[in-house]
């Protein structure tokens, strides 16, 4: 199957500071990839690098098959991003939204009217289409945030704890929003602090103090660590923690 | 005596009023730790300004330690800590001086209260020459906290302290908070973890402005009005799917590794139920609902 991230020994040092210790994994094509850890763990520098957005101290990797060093253009085109504090923006409505990273990642005035239809039907949004985003309730901003990031289609989306804060029904949505979009071939590289949603991934890794220190299923983790839950399994891996952040 | 009283607190924002809190009644008592637990948007911030007297309700009445928010803020603001859910400390003083200009303002010394702190800033302790700006997550919060508890209130107001954080330093939070009951401060904590709810004496679902529930978290459970039953399978998203069209079958959702699937009390054909689905393999089991369960039957109902 199609490789759609390749990280071979990925390291980022600040001065002494290993931030992210020689990562290795893959990921493939339509997988849904759980990127885990605690705070301080090295999941916000490592993603920064997979997304083209800091460069490695060592290590190898490609993503969407461009490699990190010389083509982070070309990753920033094929890769779609959304986090939880800025996704998208509040002084314009969901319409001018669309339209707007539509243009951004260079679709035509027709694509981009033909995808935005169909957008604000699936997400049953019509009734509030010329709304400034500021007056919508989070959940439905950060379903249409996902939906916009992954407008232009691309081959991996990241998203940076994406449902944060998000009451419980509009969270469980959000993951039908990803099945979509992993049916439709979109790798998905996700973080969360939810530890229900880690089972909903197909594969997860946990980094600590830098380095992936687990890297399975949801079932394998579990089975390895002779643990009930995911949340057993996080606290047995974290609690190893050294680094205070 | 209450430690914090709401009577149909109102609040509105804007030129179109938006609605934020709906009539918003609860009551926490002295020594209590309450939870305010709902989503992003709620209305879990307006309840605590108002009740830091940041903001002026639009209706009804509100007082802390049996004063009104809007005669005694002068007192008020004496008496309760308060965390925001913004981290709101100054980042360009470091650990040291932000705990030092804390305990200025109110007119009282770190040494004074440090018996307080203690357990929370030995954590700070190596880093305490470090500007806030730099610090972690984790260590931020920890600071926000030893800041809201120098000047010893009676009263303290947490807003979402665990958002964003990893489970395991969710967990040495609420062993904190645990801990300064203990020390009959009254803590009033909002968070969007349904699963926090249990770490509560009691607690308050809230969504879109609304009260939805007040009781024990033990309560909440109870309360929850279907019989609950966990299903795994295999193939749990085609489970999942066939489950939510049966015509008997009030709610189903998933829940990690398993789904939670409701029917009208009493309901027992199950069997049925179970026979009609494609899915080989099913394990079943009936189960007590927990406060996310009843929160989400709140929620669409």
């Amino acid at each position: 199957m199609e490789k759609v991230i390749t990280a071979h020994q990925l390291t980022k040092k600040f001065g002494q500071f290993i931030a992210t210790n020689a990562i290795t994994f893959d990921v493939k094509a339509g997988e849904i990839f759980g990127f885990l850890g605690a705070n301080g763990a090295g999941k916000t520098t490592a993603m920064r690098m997979l997304c083209g957005l800091s460069k490695p101290s060592s290590g190898e990797a490609k993503i969407a098959g461009y490699d990190i060093y010389t083509q982070t253009e070309s990753i920033k085109q094929h890769i779609g991003y959304m986090s939880q504090k800025f996704s998208l923006y509040e002084d314009l409505t969901v319409t001018e939204n669309i339209r707007f990273f539509g243009g951004i990642y260079g679709l035509s005035q027709q694509q981009i009217k033909e995808k935005s239809d169909a957008l604000i039907q699936r997400l049953e949004l019509s009734s509030v289409a010329h709304t400034l985003l500021s007056s919508l309730p989070l959940g439905w901003k950060q379903k249409l945030a996902f939906s916009v990031a992954i407008l232009h289609e691309p081959k991996i989306v990241f998203l940076d704890e994406p449902t944060g804060g998000v009451d419980p029904v509009t969270r469980r949505q959000f993951w039908d929003l990803i099945y979509e979009a992993a049916a439709k071939g979109i790798t998905i590289f996700v973080t969360t602090h939810y530890m229900d949603e880690a089972e909903y991934c197909d594969r997860i890794s946990i980094m600590v103090d830098g380095k992936m220190e687990a890297l399975g299923t949801p079932l394998e983790l579990k089975q390895q660590f002779k643990a009930v839950t995911m949340d057993e399994v996080f606290y047995i891996l974290a609690r190893g923690a050294k680094r205070i952040e | 005596m209450s430690a914090v009283v709401l009577d149909h607190i109102q609040k509105w924002y804007g030129k179109e009023k938006t609605i934020a809190l709906k009539e918003v009644s609860l009551e926490v008592e002295e020594g209590e730790l309450f939870g305010l637990i709902g989503p992003d948007g709620a209305g879990k911030s307006s309840i605590f300004r108002i009740l830091t007297t940041l903001i002026l309700p639009d209706g009804g009445k509100a007082s802390v330690l049996g004063k009104d928010v809007v005669d005694a803020y002068k007192f008020i603001r004496e008496s309760v800590g308060y965390m925001p859910g913004r981290f709101s400390l100054y980042q360009d003083l470091t650990v040291e001086e932000n705990l030092h200009f804390f305990a200025t303002v109110f007119g009282t010394t770190i040494e004074e209260n440090y018996d307080l702190i203690k357990d929370i800033y030995v954590f700070l302790e190596p880093f305490k020459h470090r500007p806030a700006g730099k610090l972690s997550g984790g260590m931020k919060q920890k600071l926000a906290l030893c800041c809201a508890l120098i000047h010893q209130p009676k009263v303290l107001f947490l807003d979402e302290p665990t958002t964003g954080v990893d489970p395991v330093s969710r967990k040495e939070f609420w062993d904190m908070l645990k801990r300064l009951k203990s020390k009959n401060i009254t803590v009033l904590v909002s968070t969007p973890y349904m699963d926090e709810a249990g770490m509560c004496d009691r607690v308050a679902l809230i969504h879109q402005g609304k009260i939805l529930a007040i009781d024990s978290p033990e309560g909440i459970s109870k309360a929850y009005p279907f019989d609950l039953y966990e299903v795994k399978s295999d193939k749990i998203s085609v489970t999942l799917n066939q489950l939510r069209k049966h015509i008997s079958v009030k709610s189903c959702y998933s829940f990690g590794d398993v789904l939670h699937v409701s029917f009208e009390k009493g309901f027992t054909a199950i069997n049925e139920v179970l026979d009609a689905i494609t899915i080989d393999h099913l394990e079943v089991k009936k189960i007590e609902a927990g406060v996310e369960d009843s929160f989400m039957a709140y929620m669409t109902n």
